[in-house]
């Protein structure tokens, strides 16, 4: 018996008002943790490709595609560009490196990504088995690959044309695994990685002429124009941030290709992210402000009806403080209550959530530790408890014990 | 032992008491007899240091209680004044044995689980201590309250009403619990009621 024990008892005599208020702020706790966690891992996941990527260079259209489809590798191409063209700008004093990807394959929904070495050498991507690709036909593949795919070193296999899993498989030319990267959470991990030539060859040899028109199809190479070779997209450093000024305007008023800045496309992409998880936020606090009122009229009610019992007790020896303590315990217990099991309720979201980002994007959001900001939540939560308790226990100081106990 | 002198209590200038001089020693019974609206439960709350007179003194074994501190006051009540109620109340939501546990607890003493269990073969609803005090009778709540009333030693035990809820069977039955388990403690037993078959039971009596 003892003031923990009597407020325990009061919760559980109320179960549906107490699960009400816990439950509402367990809601609202869940969902600011689950925007808490989601801003935070995708702003890392997106910094962290984005990292020494000054500028994207790819065929006219929308900046944000040409991104998402070359760092991130999610959306598709929007189209190709010239190799002679990429390649020209090597010669430009500020530019430091120029790194041609090429796409258009997949092996089981995972990207067939056609480059050079300094592709995952930028990524800082280390061998655990094998070496990198060096001959045509020859891939190292992305640690995630590896093990949803289970290809080892000598494997080989065929490419299926498109970025999606049923694309039609090139059955002739096969693929030869010869290394497996470690896992660094970069996009590499996701990844097939081969040469820019293993790109062409395959698709000079395995399409007929004049194959199809389709836009979704990015062909490497042109079976109509041999000699022209073409790729994707490219990632270029600059030496200095002179480049930034000045190249991207040459490039979209001079060449074909359309330059992307991928500092701009990213901070519009989350200022486009922003308005709902600004909305969600909001929507969050009120439902904890909820949560409080919840807890204030449930301990209001009770306390009218317990106010014989706070007399009882008072006429026992209780103080009127020790009883506003019992109280507030009611309170704190709920919003602790909420907020672990809010807590929680997070990680569960995040873990479906990072499954559905998983299948569809093959990126995975797996950081369940608690963050520095949630201590503040644990505090707010509380201090919500307090208030929302405190406010009607205040009454405590006022009840006539003689009124009270003669009345009834 | 509990004595008053000249107490007198207002409500308003217009609700004004004056009650009659009481005195009931230790091992003693007293029974205050009473209409309703002659300030029986005034009385009572008086005795129990619930109100503070206006005028006039009270004595609990043998020291003066007016003019003290409300701190005071608490801990004299909490440990020598056993309260039984007209209604057996009860907080809710805890157990019949917490129930009668939380009289030590909230006068700050150790909890001695074997005496309720003793009180209640007693009082005869030891089979009910883990049940809720709203899953008992009416007689057997009283029961409950006289435990409770006792589990401290007080020297002094009010009752304010203990019977008018009662059937005659369980009326007796109280009335003798209360008079044997005060005098097994050997505190003064005061009862305050306009319950007319108390009448007989008591030979002190106070008419106000």
């Amino acid at each position: 018996m003892n003031l923990l024990k009597i407020s325990v008892a009061n919760l559980k005599e109320k179960k549906l008002n107490s699960f009400l208020s816990a439950l509402l702020l367990t809601l609202g706790i869940g969902m600011i943790s689950l925007l808490l966690l989601l801003d935070r891992q995708l702003d890392e996941q997106f910094k962290k490709n984005i990292k020494g990527i000054d500028m994207v260079v790819g065929a006219k259209g929308s900046p944000l595609q040409v991104i998402l489809s070359s760092i991130y590798q999610i959306d598709a191409p929007t189209g190709n560009i010239p190799l002679a063209e990429v390649n020209g700008l090597k010669r430009n004093p500020f530019v430091k490196t120029v790194i041609p990807l090429s796409m258009g394959d997949n092996y089981q929904g995972f990207r067939i990504l056609g480059t050079t070495a300094q592709y995952p050498a930028h990524f800082e991507a280390k061998m655990t088995q094998g070496k990198l690709f060096d001959a045509s036909m020859e891939v190292t593949i992305g640690s995630k690959v590896a093990e949803a795919t289970k290809l080892k070193i000598g494997d080989t296999f065929a490419s299926s044309h498109g970025l999606d899993a049923q694309g039609d498989a090139h059955g002739e030319k096969k693929y030869k695994v010869v290394g497996i990267f470690e896992a660094n959470g970069s996009v590499v991990d996701q990844l097939v990685l081969t040469s820019l030539s293993s790109v062409w060859d395959i698709h000079e040899h395995a399409e007929p002429a004049g194959h199809d028109d389709h836009e979704e199809d990015h062909h490497e190479a042109d079976p109509e124009h041999h000699e022209e070779k073409q790729v994707t997209s490219a990632l270029v450093q600059f030496r200095s941030p002179m480049g930034l000024m000045t190249i991207p305007r040459q490039i979209n008023e001079n060449t074909s290709m359309q330059a992307a800045l991928p500092s701009i496309e990213i901070n519009r992409l989350f200022s486009l992210l922003g308005v709902g998880i600004e909305t969600l936020r909001a929507l969050a606090l009120i439902i904890i402000s909820i949560a409080g009122v919840s807890v204030f009229i449930s301990l209001y009610n009770s306390l009218k009806e317990r106010k014989y019992e706070m007399a009882l007790m008072m006429s026992m020896g209780a103080t009127r403080s020790r009883l506003f303590l019992m109280l507030l315990m009611e309170g704190i217990m709920l919003a602790i209550t909420g907020f672990f099991t809010g807590i929680i309720v997070s990680r569960i979201g995040l873990l479906l959530f990072s499954k559905a980002a998983e299948r569809d994007f093959h990126y995975s959001l797996s950081e369940f530790s608690l963050l520095p900001e949630e201590i503040f939540l644990f505090l707010g939560a509380l201090v919500i408890g307090l208030l929302a308790a405190a406010l009607p226990s205040l009454g405590i100081y006022r009840l006539n014990i003689s009124r009270t106990l003669a009345e009834e | 032992m509990i004595t008053s002198n000249n107490l007198q209590f207002a409500y308003s200038p217009e609700k004004k008491f004056t009650f009659p001089d009481i005195t009931c020693g230790d091992k003693e019974t007293l029974l205050i007899l009473g209409q309703s609206g002659k300030g029986k439960t005034t009385l009572l709350h008086l005795l129990a240091l619930l109100l503070k007179p206006h005028s006039g003194e009270i004595h609990i074994a043998e020291s003066k209680v007016t003019d003290l501190s409300a701190k005071q006051i608490l801990e004299i009540r909490a440990k020598n004044i056993g309260i039984i109620y007209q209604k057996p109340h009860f907080v809710s939501s805890l157990t019949v044995i917490d129930n009668i546990l939380m009289s030590n607890y909230l006068a700050n003493r150790s909890q001695d689980k074997n005496k309720a269990i003793y009180l209640a073969e007693q009082l005869g609803f030891a089979e009910h201590l883990s049940k809720k005090t709203t899953q008992l009778s009416q007689g057997e709540q009283q029961r409950v309250s006289i435990a409770r009333a006792l589990m401290n030693n007080p020297n002094v035990i009010l009752a304010d009403e203990p019977t008018s809820n009662l059937d005659d069977n369980n009326c007796r039955k109280v009335v003798d619990l209360l008079k044997t388990q005060s005098g097994s403690i050997g505190a003064s037993l005061v009862v305050v009621t306009h319950d007319q078959r108390l009448k007989d039971e008591f030979s002190n009596q106070v008419f106000l």
